[in-house]
């Protein structure tokens, strides 16, 4: 190789980077002219790092487990303990921010294994459009979608025993069919566009037309999906807890929590309140980010 | 003259719709040697894209083929096998659509789309080289800065600009048998020219065939070496370029020379009475006798067939 190729192959990565940076720069510009995306993506990034480095942030880190110190029990909020203890002693704030830890987890991993085959499905279904494929795939996601959702995951965690595992489970399986009804409708009318029909005409395989010409059409709605479901999944996930068949104790808990605090309600608020007051928050921030992100994907795409 | 390149012999087609089915293509025949040019015109819904979506196979999922024969140098692509039309598809023939913005793929750079179409050619070609042919494509299709081109979304290009992608895209693949569908209909005049006079120069240094459907009939007249009318689903004639304009035999013919406006006066261009047939339910018969002027239910009993009548000069009228 030549040292004139060396640094036309330079100047055209350098170009790349260039145009490529300019392109993350417009999307940035766009996000921010809405502050509550903005809002959203600061109470995501500052709940996500609070779960990440839970061990450093929490005042009380080994409250999160089984820990009891009956001299601090029932503190209302204020002083040493911000936002008070619970009736062994532990510090709410601390173990909320152990439940942000649980409950992201399971948010992650309930998506990333919900998301992959409803996907794929979705895809090959709304390709294949009118055709017996299309049938067999629509309507196993239609069962599914008839369901009641919460129902279904207290049925499977029922029959399985009730632990964190199984409600992750069950939360998968109720929440691929929804992916596939997303990406279904869009790839049943983006494989009639020209593109996808050019590459046709060009001899492009089936492989290359579902994941290199349609699915990239279907990121930005996925992402959007994705994000906004993160709120979702918390939910349910909390829902699960707070009926005593997800996370089992002492394991923190956002809908334990508030199961737990329960019945010293209205004289310990603080029990309820606090993990309540933080599902709603940081399942606004994902929603608040999802419409964002919705914002800026679709323009882009315009 | 050794076997033509394209022979499509008796094709039938048609759409499953609420009312039935629309019998739209009613046995279109016609021939492409090796390197002609071919003009198909018509008017709007009288079956020219889906004449070019019958032969590339690529029919909307509620169209098919209901008869008739898509000889490819001598094989019958019907009975092709899907992985073998797939494989002649870019390689052997290849088409250009409508609306060049809807053929690019939004999300993808106009280098990675371009490289997708070489590697999918060319497989084990060094991305290097790659890039360099994607360039030279750019290039041979006159855009400017064409190294910065292949950063840029399709979004960030003009219509004409995109159209010239779709060009170089179709023509990295040297294929035989080019099927462009009015790639100049969602571009402005000059714009039009330009790119018609870029694609029939490349289309000529490639001897590349060429089926190019349009509804211009001065396109026609400048560019392609013969013509191909169509009317409500059939080929009504079929001569050499200057032949017919100099000689249209069939009525519907010399209503469409009628109609178009001229620049050296002549008044506003008379229109063809009626309006193109209802698929659903087709006059029997010649598909043309609700319009035509010289239609007697005695001298046109059925539908008539091309005739030959000299000079390469294919004609289906009774009148002749």
């Amino acid at each position: 190789m030549s040292s004139s190729e060396t640094a036309a192959a330079h100047d055209a990565r350098a170009l790349w980077w260039a145009m490529k940076r300019d392109n993350w720069r417009r999307m940035w510009y766009r996000f921010t002219r809405n502050p509550l995306s903005v809002v959203g993506l600061v109470i995501v990034l500052v709940t996500g790092l609070a779960a990440i480095f839970a061990d450093y942030i929490a005042p009380y880190p080994e409250h999160a487990g089984a820990f009891v110190d009956f001299g601090n029990a029932m503190k209302p909020p204020g002083g040493q303990y911000l936002l008070g203890t619970d009736p062994v002693g532990r510090d709410v704030l601390s173990r909320i921010i152990y439940g942000y830890r649980f409950s992201f987890g399971m948010a992650i991993v309930v998506i990333a294994l919900a998301a992959p085959p409803g996907v794929i499905l979705g895809l090959v279904a709304g390709y294949y459009r009118g055709t017996r494929i299309d049938s067999i795939i629509m309507r196993i996601t239609d069962i599914f979608l008839a369901v009641p959702p919460l129902v279904l995951a207290m049925a499977i965690t029922a029959v399985l025993t009730a632990n964190v595992f199984n409600a992750m489970i069950a939360v998968t399986l109720m929440w691929w069919p929804w992916y596939t009804r997303l990406v279904y409708g869009l790839a049943s009318s983006l494989r009639n566009e020209f593109y996808v029909q050019a590459a046709e005409v060009m001899g492009a395989s089936k492989f290359h037309i579902l994941f290199r010409e349609i699915l990239p059409n279907c990121i930005s709605s996925i992402l959007t999906k994705m994000t906004l479901d993160m709120g979702f999944v918390i939910i349910i996930g909390s829902s699960l807890s707070f009926v005593g068949l997800g996370a089992q104790p002492p394991t923190p808990d956002l809908g334990t929590m508030v199961a737990d605090g329960a019945k010293y309600m209205p004289d310990q608020w603080w029990l309820t309140t606090f993990p309540a007051l933080a599902i709603v928050t940081v399942v606004l921030g994902f929603n608040l980010l999802g419409d964002g992100l919705r914002d800026v994907l679709t323009v882009e795409e315009q | 003259m050794s076997q033509p390149l394209l022979e499509v012999r008796d094709l039938s087609a048609g759409y499953r719709v609420y009312k039935g089915f629309l019998r739209v293509l009613d046995g279109v025949s016609l021939t492409v040697r090796r390197g002609e040019k071919i003009g198909l015109v018509g008017e709007s819904g009288c079956g020219k894209t889906t004449t070019m979506r019958a032969i590339l196979g690529v029919l909307p999922s509620n169209g098919r083929v209901t008869g008739g024969q898509v000889l490819f140098e001598g094989r019958d692509l019907r009975q092709a096998s899907p992985r073998e039309l797939q494989r002649l598809r870019g390689r052997k023939l290849t088409a250009i659509f409508q609306n060049p913005g809807a053929a690019l793929n939004p999300v993808f750079t106009v280098g990675q789309q371009l490289d997708a179409v070489l590697r999918a050619h060319h497989p084990g070609m060094p991305a290097r080289e790659r890039r360099q042919r994607a360039i030279e494509a750019l290039a041979s299709v006159r855009l400017p800065d064409p190294e910065r081109l292949l950063n840029n979304y399709p979004v960030q290009l003009s219509g004409g600009m995109k159209q010239r992608v779709c060009i170089a895209l179709a023509l990295l693949s040297d294929a035989d048998l080019i099927i462009a569908d009015e790639p100049g209909t969602a571009l402005d005049v000059t714009i039009e020219d330009q790119v018609m006079r870029l694609f029939m120069r490349l289309v000529e240094e490639r001897q590349s065939a060429t089926i190019f459907i349009t509804h211009s009939l001065g396109v026609v007249r400048q560019w392609m070496d013969r013509v191909y009318v169509m009317y409500a689903g059939s080929i009504v004639e079929a001569a050499p370029t200057q032949e017919l304009f100099r000689n249209p035999l069939h009525p519907y013919t010399q209503a469409l020379l009628k109609a178009v406006p001229k620049l050296t006066g002549g008044g506003i261009p008379k229109g063809i009475e009626g309006r193109v047939p209802d698929y659903a339910d087709p006059p029997a018969g010649c598909r043309f006798h609700p319009r035509c002027p010289f239609y007697s239910p005695d001298r046109c009993p059925a539908r008539p067939a091309l005739v030959d009548v000299g000079n390469d000069h294919l004609v289906a009228c009774y009148q002749y």
